[in-house]
């Protein structure tokens, strides 16, 4: 039976994924580890902090997670909820798991703490790149409804393996904050297919800026999961001039802003799509076949 | 300050520094010592081809001058806020220029950030975040987001928001706040040369944030949540 990843809580999230009874949790609800800085701003706490860490097991294997919980505060990172991340990536860092796994879901630095929450990022973002440098794989899953964004869209992509569902979201900026800034015609946030053709799974896949799509269902996650705990891509200098000459064709290739196309369909097409128009409406297991069609093409 | 006014005091009017369009990049000697510069200027917003102009020259350094040490000049209002940078994939880009300051770093290039105007969210997060340290001049400016757009945010009142802000450095802009939370490690005031020269001595590749910002008073549970994580059975 299908269960879909997205309806899921962080914590159903957590004992559907990994193996079953496995997830020993630190510094759980019952310690009542809260925000501060929320409470100070008459704010509703949560004991998590909007954020449940500790270790388990995937498919025999230790793995050390972290469950970002997008219906607390979607999922912004403050300074408790940070640094909770923090001390997972740093005992990591010591313990040395098969992998660690971020199920991420996150609007990104959590404003009611703004500048903590900033800090609280870079730091994260440097103990990601810690346990990269250690060998040790950083796996981020993204699924959730409130997508993966700002500070903690920069992170995933600091990670070695990017698992997407078609309904998942990655980006940096939020389609709202674009329009409250530049208006409605520069981003339209109410244009569901559009917020999807730029930030959403497919998207992603198509351009590799994820390395695995899946159905947005629990099963589909955990298998992914599974096959990523093998996926450690340490960083070099050459990792980074491949990254960088990538990054650099798609920005001299991005064709130019048109009337006629839709500006994901036409970058689509110049990555080897031939039928971009079809897209939005095609299954994943048709994405996938598609990868493969335009990769032999290259 | 400008830019142009900065790396004159550091490095005297010979500087060399070059500015293309609000990028701003040079090799410059101080005290003996080659250093690269790299920095943005005009309040810049970072989008993708601004993150990639940084990057490259962070990569030439490493590849053609090992060890040599990369000062970062931060002027920034952010990242670019445009549909079509989102479609590009700011969010990587961003992290390509992180990862790559971060590999300069273990590979024993000292990084120093300066934030000489101001800094914003997702342009300085990685940058001058990502450094060994990070300093600013004084009448600097950092911030996520202005008071009135934070109480806008979070629908909580504004003078809410401002009392608080005279106790609590989490919820106001100012460089000083960031001093004491321990994302901001020296203000550089006097002389900006023993400035300069004080930072590249101190530069370890340790991330002592969380724990500045509990000495400080700043920022006063990052640090002991991080150990309590560590300890926890």
């Amino acid at each position: 039976m299908s269960l879909s990843y997205a309806e899921c809580t962080a914590r159903e999230r957590l004992a559907l994924l990994l193996d079953a009874g496995s997830f020993h949790e630190w510094l759980p609800p019952s310690e009542r580890l809260t925000s501060p800085h929320l409470a100070q701003l008459g704010v509703p706490c949560a004991f998590d902090d909007g954020v449940a860490i500790g270790r388990a097991t995937l498919a025999g294997r230790t793995v050390f997670v972290a469950a970002q919980e997008g219906a607390f505060m979607g999922g912004g990172v403050g300074e408790v909820h940070g640094a909770k991340l923090v001390g997972l990536l740093q005992r990591a860092l010591r313990d040395r798991p098969t992998a660690v796994l971020l199920l991420a879901e996150s609007g990104g630095v959590r404003l009611h703490e703004a500048n903590a929450g900033l800090i609280a990022v870079s730091e994260v973002m440097r103990s990601v790149l810690d346990v990269r440098a250690a060998g040790i794989p950083v796996i981020t899953l993204i699924g959730g409804a409130n997508g993966c964004f700002g500070g903690m869209g920069i992170v995933a992509r600091c990670t070695d393996y990017i698992v997407m569902s078609d309904s998942g979201r990655l980006a940096m900026s939020g389609p709202e904050v674009i329009e409250a800034s530049f208006g409605v015609e520069e981003f339209d946030s109410r244009d569901r297919a559009l917020v999807w053709r730029t930030t959403g799974g497919k998207h992603r896949w198509l351009t590799g800026d994820c390395d695995e799509l899946v159905e947005d269902d629990v099963q589909a996650f955990r298998e992914a999961a599974i096959c990523a705990l093998s996926a450690a891509k340490p960083v070099t200098s050459a990792l980074l001039e491949t990254e960088h000459a990538l990054l650099s064709a798609r920005l001299r290739d991005m064709p130019p802003p048109s009337d006629d196309l839709d500006d994901a369909m036409a970058l689509w097409q110049r990555l080897g799509v031939a039928d971009a128009q079809r897209i939005p409406d095609i299954d994943v297991a048709a994405m996938h076949a598609l990868r493969v069609a335009t990769e032999a093409q290259r | 300050m400008k830019w142009n006014t900065l790396v004159t005091q550091l490095f005297g009017p010979f500087h060399g520094m070059r500015e293309v369009g609000d990028f701003l990049q040079g090799e410059v000697l101080f005290e003996g010592e080659l250093l690269t510069v790299i920095g943005t200027t005009n309040h810049a917003s970072i989008g993708v081809r601004l993150a990639l102009a940084q990057a490259r020259v962070v990569l030439d350094t490493i590849s053609q001058h090992p060890g040599r040490p990369i000062l970062l000049l931060i002027d920034t209002q952010g990242q670019q806020l445009r549909r079509r940078d989102e479609l590009l994939g700011i969010n990587r880009a961003m992290a390509h220029l992180g990862m790559c300051i971060d590999l300069a770093r273990r590979n024993g290039h000292r990084v120093i950030g300066l934030v000489y105007d101001q800094a914003l969210s997702g342009g300085f997060i990685t940058s001058g975040l990502i450094a060994d340290a990070c300093d600013a001049l004084p009448e600097a400016e950092i911030r996520v987001m202005r008071i009135p757009a934070m109480a806008r945010v979070t629908k909580l009142p504004e003078a809410m928001l401002t009392e608080l802000s005279e106790s609590n450095p989490v919820f106001a802009p100012g460089v000083g706040n960031y001093v004491a939370m321990g994302g901001v490690r020296a203000l550089w005031e006097g002389n900006l040369q023993v400035a300069l020269r004080a930072a590249l001595s101190e530069a370890t590749g340790e991330d002592r944030r969380a724990r500045d910002g509990a000495l400080r008073g700043g920022r006063k549970l990052a640090a002991d949540v991080a150990q309590r994580v560590l300890n926890a059975a």
